[in-house]
């Protein structure tokens, strides 16, 4: 045990990171192990390149996109934790989450929260909606060469058709939610072991 | 030898006969009683006679199934080829009135079986076997357990009750009987499993479980052999200690000699050999060329599919041997009623059990297929003959019982599992049909998962795995595989781990040259592959115009019908769009890792997978690099002149550095952090303008109208190929002057670079200061380039 929060000591601001995200001591200590790892010139955070070397990424329809999301509002740095925050949405959901104090934040794993940050994955401007546009960008990812260019704006136009409610041609969050209602989500969108 | 011609016509029972050295009157065409020109010398060609014999007979099946595919895709194979047995028996049993060709267990453990595990092996997905271990390991230990002890003693029950009849059994026998009947078979689950696609973790399971249970079987045979062979009363509770602790010897290889044990038995020959094929799959293929590991595998997968067949008919044709036929209506009635209903409990069990700690749950259609698939096999049969005869004095009802078992689990269960999968899939899934949404966004989900596993490195897993790959790298690698292997193993290794970008500018270069990324750079070019995948779109597309048509002419149109028709070519549109999703959406990483298959090799889709989102993501990667070197301006010019007949023209150029000066501040270059961070926001990547990526880097210096994919010939790019240390003076090397040839025989001759071939590039130095891992990568052994793209090589 000793040990072990030496390690945790090592990490600044432990306590409320704790909080913010909800892990576990040693869920954090193994995180920060990691992203030490990741962090190759040792400058204490972790940019762009950093994620890009990991290969597996390379061969991930959204993996850029996803690298993307740990730099929120243009930062060009992330550091531990940030790195933390946008893990944090993985955590799995426990029972004792659900009933939680309405005063506080929801936190960060809720499945309204994983739902938005998928969502924010598509929304790349932005403004709050998935526009056809967008959607077209993220299945060109999704989906294999041999689909035709107009094959892709049929699905995009029919995909957003059908989410889209009150008719404004794109998918608001709202809609988002309701379109995945019947998907579990909680257990599509967690890492096990993160905790 | 020259009787052989004469042989042919000979009853195949005659030929069969193993001891015999006299010969069938049945063909025997000899000569005078004098000088006998031609004589039968039967004994002297029997062995390699019979062998022939059966190969040629295995392999004119195998063809006639497959002449028929409707029958295949319905039938399994191993099911065809144990009735052909059977039909084979009845010949040599009408013919003979003996079959007396059998199987054998030592043939079958020495010469058959070990092609299909070794095999199995081979091909075993590592990542997925080692990744589902504790599972498989359960199920196999503690699952083949339960089975033996449960069919066992609930047998031993049902005898106690009278309902047998009158046997000289004792309990132990029904222990030996219940562990030998336990055993899953892994020839029988992987010919079955073919026909059935079920998901890859399942498959991975039951198979691995086959594998594994070896271990467990031979123990718990051997231990109750044993206490057989002493006697039921002699045994004490020592021997049933020492028992758990042989369990731990057999696995790991050891002999032990607990009481009189078949020497053959005691080393679990399956377990070695399949640890044998999966430690040595890495290592044969690094050491050995391209074409020597295919036909490595290609020979492995003949003799592995020959020995199947040659089991299946075997099992056949030893079961028409009315000696030792007995029966117990009983007996075998129980016995299959038990092994069914208490696998399918042990199963539901351990299942339940399982998933409070596994990742990826196991669902009942899971469930059903694990119970279900517990076939039962070859072994099950090799194991009931090799008993003694003298202390159990039942064998032939065992024996006659194991045949019954196994001809029903692989017939009757290999026939019905198929449809029961698909009746269970089509079940679950209809009562809720996917949406587009969730189809697509659900796919999108199991990517995102994939990447964040990624990114935060699995932990736990990994770090067994990393601890592994070190030691193997350091101790196991430097052993077993040649140098040159190691070296460029380990330069994908780090290659491929560690994208660095100017190895993906580079990449992409190559690949830009060569046409094969042209696909991506502009989807509404005429460059688009269109393939037409289903004559449904077509036909769809003309109705809708057909119909448009219709509607400008407006001439007594019947609205009613023609509301239908739009609906119903809405439906058709319907279809056709989640017929596309479905099938061409990029699958994540944990489905697309192909199953292990008896008779194909290594289809690949992954790969393609892999090489089209790599392209795509190194191009991104590429442009909001450039854009954020050099501003949005400096990309809109360069998109605009950048056009692939000019790039050409001029790639067939010899001198196309000459523009390029070398004053260039080469600062601009840095791959410093802090130059990152002087660009805003990434732009999203807009497909239509940013068609130029390539152009960028040449057109580094405020002129733009250098030709920048030829600079890029230079073949100091070229894969394998090291720089220069005097090249990588502070100019960057393309351009360098002087350096004009274009290596395009060579990459003609190269196969497309791909994330798993992707050899080491040369680092061409973006900028002397720049203090990545570029320069680390390189060590001294790195030769000089060729003047000449001629004696490059692959």
């Amino acid at each position: 045990m000793g040990s072990r929060s030496s390690h945790a000591a090592v990490i600044p601001n432990v306590d409320s990171i704790r909080r913010e995200t909800g892990f576990s001591q040693a869920s954090l200590v193994r995180l920060h192990h990691r992203f030490r790892a990741l962090d190759r010139n040792k400058k204490g955070y972790l940019s762009r390149m950093d994620l890009q070397q990991i290969g597996a990424l390379a061969v991930n329809p959204l993996g850029d996109r996803i690298i993307e999301s740990f730099f929120p509002n243009g930062s060009q740095r992330v550091d531990f934790p940030g790195f933390v925050r946008v893990l944090a949405h993985f955590r799995p959901v426990e029972d004792e989450d659900t009933d939680q104090d309405p005063k506080k934040p929801e936190p960060l794993n809720s499945r309204r929260n994983k739902l938005h940050y998928a969502f924010q994955l598509y929304d790349l401007d932005r403004d709050g909606k998935i526009s056809r546009h967008e959607m077209l960008q993220v299945l060109r990812l999704m989906v294999g060469v041999q689909v035709t260019e107009e094959q892709l704006e049929n699905i995009a136009d029919r995909t957003v058709q059908e989410a889209d409610e009150d008719g404004d041609g794109a998918v608001s969050f709202l809609e988002f939610t309701k379109s995945l209602e019947k998907m579990d989500v909680e257990q599509k969108m967690s890492i096990r072991i993160l905790k | 030898g020259p009787g052989l011609g004469r042989c042919w016509p000979a009853w195949p029972g005659g030929l069969l006969r193993t001891g015999g050295v006299e010969v069938e009157p049945g063909g025997a065409h000899g000569g005078s009683q004098g000088f006998q020109v031609v004589t039968f010398e039967w004994a002297h060609v029997q062995d390699p006679y019979v062998i022939a014999l059966w190969i040629l007979v295995a392999s004119l099946a195998k063809i006639g199934f497959h002449l028929s595919h409707r029958v295949t895709s319905v039938v399994p194979e191993s099911a065809l080829l144990i009735v052909l047995g059977l039909v084979l028996g009845g010949i040599v049993w009408a013919a003979d009135h003996i079959a007396s060709f059998t199987l054998t267990p030592s043939v079958f453990f020495f010469y058959l079986l070990p092609p299909i595990v070794l095999d199995a092996g081979y091909f075993m997905p590592n990542r997925l076997f080692f990744g589902n271990l504790g599972t498989i390991l359960l199920y196999a230990v503690v699952g083949t357990v339960w089975n033996a002890a449960t069919t066992g003693l609930s047998l031993y029950g049902v005898f106690l009750s009278g309902l047998m009849g009158d046997l000289q059994i004792g309990l132990l026998d029904f222990l030996l009987f219940g562990s030998l009947i336990a055993a899953v078979d892994p020839v029988a689950v992987l010919a079955v499993f073919e026909e059935v696609h079920v998901n890859e973790v399942l498959f991975i399971i039951v198979f691995g479980e086959s594998l594994l249970n070896d271990a467990v079987t031979v123990v718990l045979y051997n231990v109750f052999e044993s206490f057989v062979s002493l006697g039921g009363d002699n045994v004490t509770g020592a021997d049933w200690v020492l028992s758990p602790v042989s369990f731990f010897v057999v696995s790991l290889g050891g002999t032990l000699h607990v009481r009189i044990i078949e020497p053959m038995l005691s080393l679990s020959a399956i377990l070695a050999i399949t640890f044998c094929g999966i430690c040595c799959q890495k290592y044969v293929k690094a050491n050995i060329s391209e074409q020597s590991a295919t036909t490595v595998r290609y020979t492995m997968k003949m003799l592995a599919s020959g020995a199947e067949t040659i089991i299946f008919m075997f099992l056949g044709i030893s079961a028409v041997n009315p000696f030792i036929w007995t029966w117990n209506t009983a007996f075998v009635l129980l016995t299959l009623v038990f092994i069914s209903v208490y696998r399918a409990i042990g199963v539901v069990l351990q299942t339940w059990l399982l998933n409070r700690y596994r990742m990826v749950q196991l669902e009942p259609i899971d469930q059903v297929v694990l119970s279900y698939g517990g076939l039962r096999g070859a072994v099950a049969f090799a194991l009931v003959v090799l008993l003694d005869g003298e202390k159990v004095k039942e064998k032939n009802l065992f024996v006659s019982t194991t045949i019954v078992v196994v001809f029903f689990t692989v017939i009757f269960q290999g026939l019905t599992i198929k449809p029961l999968v698909q009746w269970l899939k089509v079940k679950r899934s209809e009562h809720r049909e996917p949406r587009l949404n969730e189809k697509l966004h659900g796919r999108a989900f199991d990517h995102i998962l994939s990447a964040i596993e990624d990114i935060s490195g699995q932990i736990g897993h990994n770090y067994l795995r990393d601890k592994w790959s070190h030691f193997d790298r350091k101790f196991l690698s430097r052993v077993l595989m040649r140098r040159s292997a190691q070296k460029s193993r380990d330069r994908i290794l780090n290659v491929f781990h560690e994208l660095n970008l100017k190895d993906a500018i580079s990449y992409v270069a190559e690949g830009e040259r060569r046409g094969s990324l042209a696909f991506i750079r502009s989807p509404s070019t005429d460059n688009m592959v269109n393939v037409d995948f289903a004559p449904r779109s077509s036909t769809v597309e003309a109705s809708v115009s057909y119909l448009l048509r219709e509607n400008v002419s407006a001439v007594c149109l019947d609205m009613q019908s023609l509301e239908q028709r739009r609906r119903s070519i809405r439906d058709t549109e319907d279809m056709v769009t989640h017929h596309t999703l479905q099938q061409y959406l990029y699958k994540p990483r944990q489905e697309y890792k192909h199953l292990y298959s008896r008779h194909e090799l290594t289809p690949t889709e992954d790969e393609k997978q892999d090489r089209e989102i790599f392209h795509r993501t190194m191009r991104k990667r590429l442009e909001s690099f450039k854009s954020a070197k050099l501003g949005l301006n400096q990309n809109k010019k360069a998109a605009k002149m950048y056009k692939r007949e000019r790039a050409q023209k001029r790639r067939n150029s010899s001198i196309p550095n000459g523009k390029l000066p070398t004053e260039i501040p080469v600062q601009n270059f840095t791959i410093k952090e802090k130059d990152l961070e002087l660009s805003d926001t990434e732009e999203p990547p807009n497909y239509d303008e940013m068609s130029g990526g390539i152009e960028f880097l040449a057109g580094v210096t405020k002129d733009t109208a250098s030709d920048s994919p030829a600079g890029i010939d230079n073949p100091v790019f070229s894969p394998d190929e090291a720089l220069d240390r005097s090249l990588l003076a502070r100019v960057p090397p393309w351009l360098s002057p002087g350096e004009t040839v274009v290596p395009s025989q060579r990459a003609r001759t190269q196969i497309p670079l791909s994330p798993g071939t992707f050899r080491r590039l040369t680092p061409f130095r973006l900028s002397s200061k720049s203090v990545d891992s570029f320069l680390q990568a390189d060590g001294p052994e790195e030769r000089p380039p060729a003047a000449t793209p001629e004696s490059t090589h692959m």
